[in-house]
């Protein structure tokens, strides 16, 4: 995970170079490459254009088909055995069934092995369809075309998996590359091509490939008929970010770089086509070596299950071992008196070699006992509970998938779970980390408002405003006496004027419903006066102008020619959104960036002059890259005229520092309007430029030039200080704000969550700044909120000694949780912000537990500039240190650790690439489903399966003990009260279907009643269902049954008449009779259990039972050779008797009495929430339900006293606002009343 | 919201769009108070008339109980039981009377009774052929009635451990003077008698070996037809158990006395079991056991009192 973070950023710094001339300057890298080659570990040969000298050693090379399948036909069986037989209670299935080939077993073989076979056959099946599809997935790739050079010169169509190394491949625009391939040429005559990598990295911008200068001429099929070259270069690995080799063409050797390397599973973008050879085929490829599979995680409920099946082990061993013991007394003491046994006595050899009842062995006889014993009661474990559970969790599994509430209009996507066994764990969530950037906002920048000049253009309000307005709507009042208090009266206003109408058009349509021209995407601006351009009329023209520019041209943008389009718009493709925001806004601005060479950036300008459009053309002299240390980028161009200008673009503090004297007309005025923007929550850049002299530049560009031609670690502080000597004195400009959109119904998601008790962390790579507007903006923060910042401080920081940082923060976390031990922790919520270098010190050994300690008790905590490592590492150690549930979720390649190391990984399936998703184990198109994921499919799943694994216990518990006491009354010989089919179709089929239906479809409340009360969901997390007190309480429930059943059979039955006929019952009829009871108790158990039910529990429940009577008489049917004992049992035997039925119903009522007054007391004087909630709804059917006081006021107390989320910062504030209120006026209240804004609200109360 | 995709999702609203959405109608039982004690009280009036009813059954059957294993033994021979059951020289025969205390309606059931007996022991019950006591000597495999499976050579029809150790002891029952007639047909359960003993099987070199066990058998008469055996084969599921033995067709009446001639050849005496004789009527529940009536009178009981405890504390915390 480490390296994939490392490569971004890498990946990163390797493009800007093309853009800085990376082609001048030699590489970083110590020592040469390309010298490597040939070495170890570099001893690939590729003959391009020859692919026939693959076919054999030592150059034959892989295919290029790929198999992601866990199987084929051959190790199918073995290894999907193997994988089933390493669960505990499936070997001791298995070692059953050897048993029982040896005559050890008590029951016949078949029944035995049947349900083994059935149990492990079902799982087996799951396996193969799994992997069929993966296999239908290869397939379908491996048959994916592309044209390759045949032969006989002629380029077609074959599938991918055919291609061999060195074959010469032509991909057309938006196709994948088939495998890794060597840039030859491309439609372009500088031999570029553009690449999309979104699969490989998330990163959605696009990157330049560049071939060989060498190679430019390739550039047509015919060109390749004489093509020979050879290519040697590094062994198959998994960097993406990295390519060693040489190209030998035509007698000379070229160095290879990764920008020659094209990428499997990338994408040819914006170029017509490229020629390319085949270097890495099928396995061999990078992208292919760089996928891992994601660690497989198991759900709390299955791991403590896992301790239960011990349990019940350890019952097995303890009655095997009575047995046994007590089998070897009596066999001493007893059984040799029994003459009717005609035990073996030790004298005589004869043949006869009973070997479990042979007095003069007796040591022999009890260890035999003991393993027949062992088989005997397998019962109490239960074998199909792993299969039941397999089964139920694929069907909740597409439930989830098919919720029509979770599925995504936009994207056309629903929610996915990718793997199906953590359902349950959602229903155990305490902990929610969340990246920032796609997952809680949309990773849309848009152009909001600048300020050019001194003057601030572009009034409207931002998504950040929306819902601070809306929390005010909410809440007026103290949002009227703030108008009071502050003075900025007019913005207040404007304020509520916007809230006004969002609020009769349901929130973030508001804009879409207002605006009546098309949307363009990453520009949500309007001004008269800048885009009607009616600014050429006023003062400041040069500065305007200037501003364009700077916008126009300092970025590493390109353009992109869309095929459809209808107008002359260009769209853009750049490093970061903000940049692409800002091309779009200047291209709105009349000054549009259309064309880029390596050294030359073509602008379509509106002269204010001419009042005409005009092509310009400006030389790139230089670029001076973007970095998080120097915060600002710059370009050095030279304009038609020869005149050279300095473009700049930075954070408003770097910026600001560098000014020249003349520089600072309008500091004050564009001051003042940052700081208004960045209260909106807008991310701003402040602009500035610079002209500059020749000869200055010519001096400055020789020093420029020395320091990137410097090799070595000082080249970067070099660089850093040319740079420096430059970007100086520069003249403000003005700056712009682009707002983070935050994605449809985050706020709200997370007010529901932090009600349902769920914490929240914010793990984000930005900077500290942004994150807080973003906090803010979630309401994750709040104005009343203590906030700690955890910060290294300066001069710690330039020391850089460990010792030295590690004690600042130390100190300063013990002094946050001092205040926060102090102030009593209720009372008013925490925030914790903290950057990420302070994180790096936090997280070391000594600090750890202290950072989490205070970190736990915050009420939201922000973690900004971390890195994907250190989001991996804060997973991980929350998860350690808290033991509780974490959930992780994110959307893009920097996520995947984090996401993998959580219990619960969700991935954000939306606009970024699917690195996340395919690490993920849910998908959800955007973050706001996550509310009903948890909430309600959570709570269900977790009740299910933590309902279904207690039943399971208690029906293996109460059966399987049944056959324990029995042996108590047959000297404990072995004998078994059942016939063997009747105990193998227990599990099977007669138990088996009711069990699925529970997990499957059991309720206790309706989904949005789950919505209305978040605060259900923390019986999850405290574990209520499936707490150790339950698990032993249905144990106990279980040996109670067992005993009701077992004894009031045996007392009723024996020895007395069953009939009128004066029969008496046997050992088939008691065995037919006791299993009736255990059939009814268990099934009508689970109808107890069952608090929701359709009509497929009714069918499977009643169905179970019905069918154990069909059983019976069909198999009673056969003639006695196959039917054994129950032969014509219930016709002939048992079913006239009236005593039969008698008993069934007694001792059902008895056995599930004892459960039943349990829970009749639990409910009626320890209810628990859902206990209530369900009554309520009962109760309250006829009424409507929310109008009831009682419903109102329960809701009112589930939800909890959350500390984050609008909720409660709409409780905050009415608390403070009753406090000021009495202070004030009743005129103003009367103000207040008669807004329509109050009336609307009181219209519909906040829910 | 009115995207197409939705609008067909919401017009197929079939079964399995609600089984997908999980809202498929479905009743919701909820334990309320007013429930809770509906049932409580239901539950109680079946239970306490039922038990009655299967009580007054119970005291409708009449039952004669007479232990005879230890009084049949001569006083002399009372030290040492053993030798003396084994003992073939010395006749077995013993009287007994029963005294009848109350009327006893034809027919009346005669049952022998063992105590300490573990019919149910596993060496015990496997060691049977089912075919061959079906097919007779056609069946060959007879592997699994060890150790009584073949005499010299010859295989034993019907084999096993217990055909072999049947019950021997038979009694003759004498009122005033008049033997009483004792039906001995019918005393086993048709599907055995018709589907799992054979018609044509005949016993066969059965109790010849060197090891006697219990009874032999008639060797003319098929198996299908010697019912003692087919009653003796059905194993008692428990230690202690009862078998048919035969009917008294006749009523008896209030101090009838019968005079119990008996042959006491079984011998429980090595493993300290207990031979009875029983004389029962029957009701319609079967036999005398007040067991069912007592367990459903109390489980009536006491949910009515569950079901008054409940209205009370209801009532006191009213929610």
């Amino acid at each position: 995970m480490a390296a994939a973070t490392s490569r971004t950023r890498k990946g990163k710094i390797r493009w800007s170079k093309l853009y800085s001339f990376g082609c001048l300057r030699p590489s970083t890298s110590e020592e040469h490459p390309a010298d490597r080659v040939g070495q170890l570990g570099f001893t690939r040969v590729i003959f391009c254009n020859e692919p026939y000298l693959h076919r054999k050693k030592p150059h034959k090379y892989p295919y290029n088909n790929i198999s992601t399948t866990k199987y084929n036909v051959l190790t199918f069986l073995p290894r999907a055995l193997f994988e089933q037989f390493r669960r505990v209670a499936n070997f001791y299935f298995l070692l059953a069934a050897v048993f029982s080939l040896f005559s050890l077993a008590p029951f016949s073989r078949a029944s035995l092995i049947v349900p083994l076979i059935f149990v492990v056959g079902i799982s087996m099946i799951k396996e193969a369809i799994e992997d069929w599809h993966r296999f239908l997935q290869d397939l379908d790739v491996n048959n994916r075309t592309v044209k390759t050079r045949m032969s006989n010169g002629v380029f077609v169509d074959k599938p991918w998996k055919e291609l061999r190394v060195g074959d010469v491949v032509k991909v057309n625009k938006d196709e994948y590359f088939p495998s890794d391939l060597l840039l030859l040429s491309s439609s372009y005559e500088d031999g570029v091509c553009y690449v999309e990598t979104m699969n490989l990295d998330g990163e959605t911008n696009l990157k330049i490939k560049r071939c060989l200068e060498a190679s430019l001429c390739l550039n047509d099929d015919e060109e390749f008929s004489g093509f020979k070259a050879t290519v040697r270069c590094e062994d198959p690995n998994p960097n993406l970010y990295t390519f060693v080799g040489t190209l030998e063409f035509e007698n000379e050797s070229y160095p290879l770089s990764p920008s020659q390397l094209l990428l499997r599973d990338s994408k040819l973008r914006n170029t017509d086509y490229i020629y390319g050879v085949v270097i890495f085929t099928g396995h061999d490829t990078k992208a292919v070596r760089n996928s891992t599979r994601s660690p497989s995680k198991r759900s709390r409920i299955e791991r403590k299950m896992d301790h239960i099946i011990y349990i019940l082990f350890s019952i097995l061993v303890l009655v095997s071992l009575v047995s046994s013991i007590g089998s070897s007394l009596f066999l001493k003491h007893d059984m040799v008196d029994w003459w009717y046994l005609l035990l073996p006595d030790g004298s005589s050899l004869d043949d006869d070699d009973d070997l479990f009842f042979n007095p003069s062995k007796p040591v022999k006889s009890a260890v035999l006992q003991f393993i027949r014993a062992l088989i005997l009661y397998g019962y109490l474990i239960p074998i199909s509970l792993y299969v039941s559970i397999e089964v139920v969790k694929v069907l909740q599994k597409m439930l989830i998938d098919k919720d029509i509430e979770l599925y995504d209009d936009v994207t056309r996507k629903s929610v996915q779970a990718r793997t199906s066994n953590l359902n349950e764990e959602l229903g155990q969530v305490e902990m929610i980390l969340s990246d920032k950037t796609g997952t809680l906002t949309s990773n849309q920048m848009e152009f909001r408002k600048c300020s050019i000049a001194g003057i601030s253009y572009g009034g409207d309000i931002t998504e950040v405003d929306l819902a601070a307005s809306t929390r005010m709507n909410a809440n007026l009042e103290p949002f009227e006496f703030s108008m009071d208090e502050t003075n900025r009266a007019t913005r207040s206003f404007e304020l509520l004027d916007f809230s006004v109408s969002s609020f009769s058009a349901q929130n973030g349509n508001a804009r879409l419903l207002k605006t009546e021209e098309p949307v363009i995407k990453g520009f949500n601006f309007r001004d008269d006066w800048l885009m009607n351009k009616n600014w050429i009329r006023g003062p400041n023209l040069s500065d305007i102008t200037m501003f364009f520019r700077v916008m126009a041209l300092c970025h590493t943008g390109i353009p992109i020619e869309d095929d459809n389009r209808k107008t002359d718009k260009l769209s853009y493709e750049a490093e970061s959104p903000e940049e692409v925001s800002f091309l779009i806004a200047s291209q709105e601005f009349g000054f549009q960036f259309f064309r880029r060479t390596q050294s030359l950036m073509v602008l379509k300008e509106f002269d204010p002059s001419s009042m005409e459009e005009v092509e310009r053309e400006y030389k790139l002299l230089n670029l001076l890259e973007f970095s998080s240390s120097r915060k600002r980028m710059s370009v050095i161009v030279s304009n038609e005229d020869g005149r050279i200008f300095l473009l700049c673009k930075g954070a408003d503090s770097i910026i600001f520092d560098r000014l020249a004297d003349n520089g600072r007309t309008y500091e004050q005025a564009t001051a003042l309007h940052l700081s208004s923007y960045a209260e909106d929550g807008l991310r701003t850049l402040a602009f500035a430029y610079r002209e500059l002299e020749a000869a200055e530049y010519e001096r400055w560009n020789t020093t420029f030039t020395q320091a990137k031609a410097t090799i070595g670690p000082e080249r970067e502080e070099l660089l850093e200080q040319a740079s420096q000597m430059i970007e100086k004195d520069l003249i403000l400009l003005g700056v712009v704000a682009v707002e983070d959109k935050l994605q449809k119904g985050v706020p709200e998601c997370i007010d529901k969550l932090a009600q349902a008790g769920l914490k929240i962390w914010l793990l984000t790579g930005d900077k500290r700044e942004t994150a807080v507007n973003i906090g803010f903006a979630c309401s994750l923060l709040r104005q009343d909120m203590m906030q700690f910042h955890l910060s290294l401080s300066r001069e710690a920081e330039s020391n850089n000694e460990v010792k030295a940082m590690e004690e600042d923060i130390l100190q300063q976390i013990q002094c946050s949780y001092k205040l926060l031990c102090e102030e009593g922790n209720n009372e008013a919520p925490y925030g914790l912000i903290i950057d990420g270098k302070a994180l790096e010190i936090a997280l070391r050994g000594n600090i750890k537990d202290e950072f989490l300690q205070l970190a736990v008790n915050c009420a939201s905590v922000i973690c900004c500039r971390v890195s994907p490592k250190q989001k991996a590492l804060i997973t991980r150690l929350v998860k350690q240190y808290t033991g509780r549930t974490t959930l992780a979720i994110g959307d893009g390649a920097n996520d995947v650790g984090m996401i993998q190391e959580a219990d619960i990984g969700v991935g954000i399936s939306g606009m970024e690439g699917m690195q996340a998703v395919m690490a993920s184990d849910f998908s959800l198109p955007q973050f706001r489903f996550l509310e009903r994921l948890l909430i309600v499919h959570g709570h269900w799943c977790y009740q299910r399966i933590s309902k279904m694994v207690l039943y399971f216990v208690y029906k293996n518990v109460a059966f399987g003990l049944t056959l324990f006491y029995y042996e108590l009354y047959t000297s404990f010989s072995g004998e078994v009260l059942y016939n063997d089919w009747y105990m193998t179709m227990f599990n099977v089929m007669l138990t088996s279907l009711p069990v699925v239906a529970l997990g499957v479809l059991e309720q206790d409340v309706s989904s949005d009643i789950c919505l209305q009360f978040p605060a259900l969901y923390q019986q999850g997390p405290r574990n209520v269902h499936f707490s150790w007190s339950r698990i032993i309480g249905w144990i106990l429930n279980g040996v109670v049954t067992s005993l009701v059943i077992f004894l009031a059979n045996i007392y009723i039955l024996s020895p007395t008449a069953l009939q009128r006929n004066g029969f008496v019952t046997d050992m088939n009829s008691l065995g037919a009779i006791t299993y009736t009871c255990v059939i009814w108790t268990v099934n009508c158990q689970i109808a107890i259990i069952t608090s929701h039910f359709t009509w497929i529990q009714h069918l499977s429940i009643w169905g179970s039972i019905l069918l154990w009577y069909i059983f019976l008489l069909v198999y009673g049917a056969l003639p006695p050779d196959l039917s054994g004992n129950a032969f014509q049992v219930l016709i002939g035997v048992i079913g006239p008797a009236p005593l039969y039925w008698m008993i069934t119903m007694v001792v059902v009522v008895v056995s599930l009495l004892p459960y039943f007054v349990h829970i009749t007391i639990q409910r009626s004087f320890y209810p628990m929430d859902d206990h209530v909630i369900q009554e309520m709804e009962k109760c309250l059917k006829k009424d409507d339900v929310r109008d009831n006081e009682m419903w109102v006021r329960e809701q009112r107390n589930s939800q909890r006293s959350t500390s984050i989320g609008f909720s409660a910062r709409v409780e905050a504030k009415v608390l403070s606002f009753s406090q000021q209120m009495q202070q004030k006026k009743l005129s103003i209240y009367r103000s207040v009343t008669n807004s329509p804004i109050y009336r609307s609200i009181t219209r519909t109360p906040f829910s | 919201m009115t995207d197409p995709n939705r609008e067909r999702y919401r017009i197929r609203e079939t079964a399995f769009y609600l089984f997908t959405q999980q809202s498929l109608p479905a009743c919701k039982p909820v334990l309320t108070p007013g429930w809770v004690i509906t049932i409580f009280l239901f539950m109680g009036l079946i239970f306490i008339p039922v038990g009655l009813v299967t009580l007054r059954a119970s005291h409708s059957v009449v039952e004669i109980v007479d232990r005879y294993d230890i009084e049949c033994v001569p006083e002399s021979s009372r030290i040492d039981k053993i030798s003396y059951i084994q003992d073939d020289s010395i006749p077995k025969n013993c009287s007994r009377f029963m005294k009848v205390r109350k009327y006893m309606k034809a027919p009346i059931n005669i049952y022998y009774q063992l105590d300490n007996y573990y019919q149910n022991h596993r060496r015990y019950v496997k060691s049977r052929s089912d075919k061959q006591l079906l097919h007779g000597r056609k069946y060959h495999d007879t592997s699994s009635c060890q150790p009584v499976e073949l005499n010299n050579g010859q295989p034993i029809v019907p084999c096993g451990l217990i055909a072999w150790s049947l019950f021997n002891d038979s009694f003759t029952f004498i009122r005033e003077r008049a033997e009483l007639k004792v039906n001995r047909k019918n005393i086993a359960w048709k599907s055995d008698r018709d589907h799992k003993f054979g018609k044509n099987v005949h016993p066969f070199s059965f109790q010849n070996g060197t090891l006697i066990g219990g009874g032999k058998l008639y060797p003319k008469i098929p198996l299908s037809d010697q019912e003692d055996l087919i009653v003796w084969m059905r194993t008692s599921a428990l230690p202690s158990f009862r078998k048919l033995y035969g009917r008294i067709e006749e009523d008896l009446d209030v101090d009838d006395v019968i005079v119990v001639n008996l042959m006491n050849n079984y011998n429980t005496y090595s493993f300290g079991g207990k031979k009875k004789l029983v004389l029962s009527t029957s009701s319609w529940l079967g036999g005398k056991n007040n067991f069912l009536g007592h367990a459903c009178i109390i489980v009536g009981c006491s949910s009515l009192v569950l079901a008054i405890v409940f209205t009370l504390l209801h009532l006191k915390y009213r929610r």
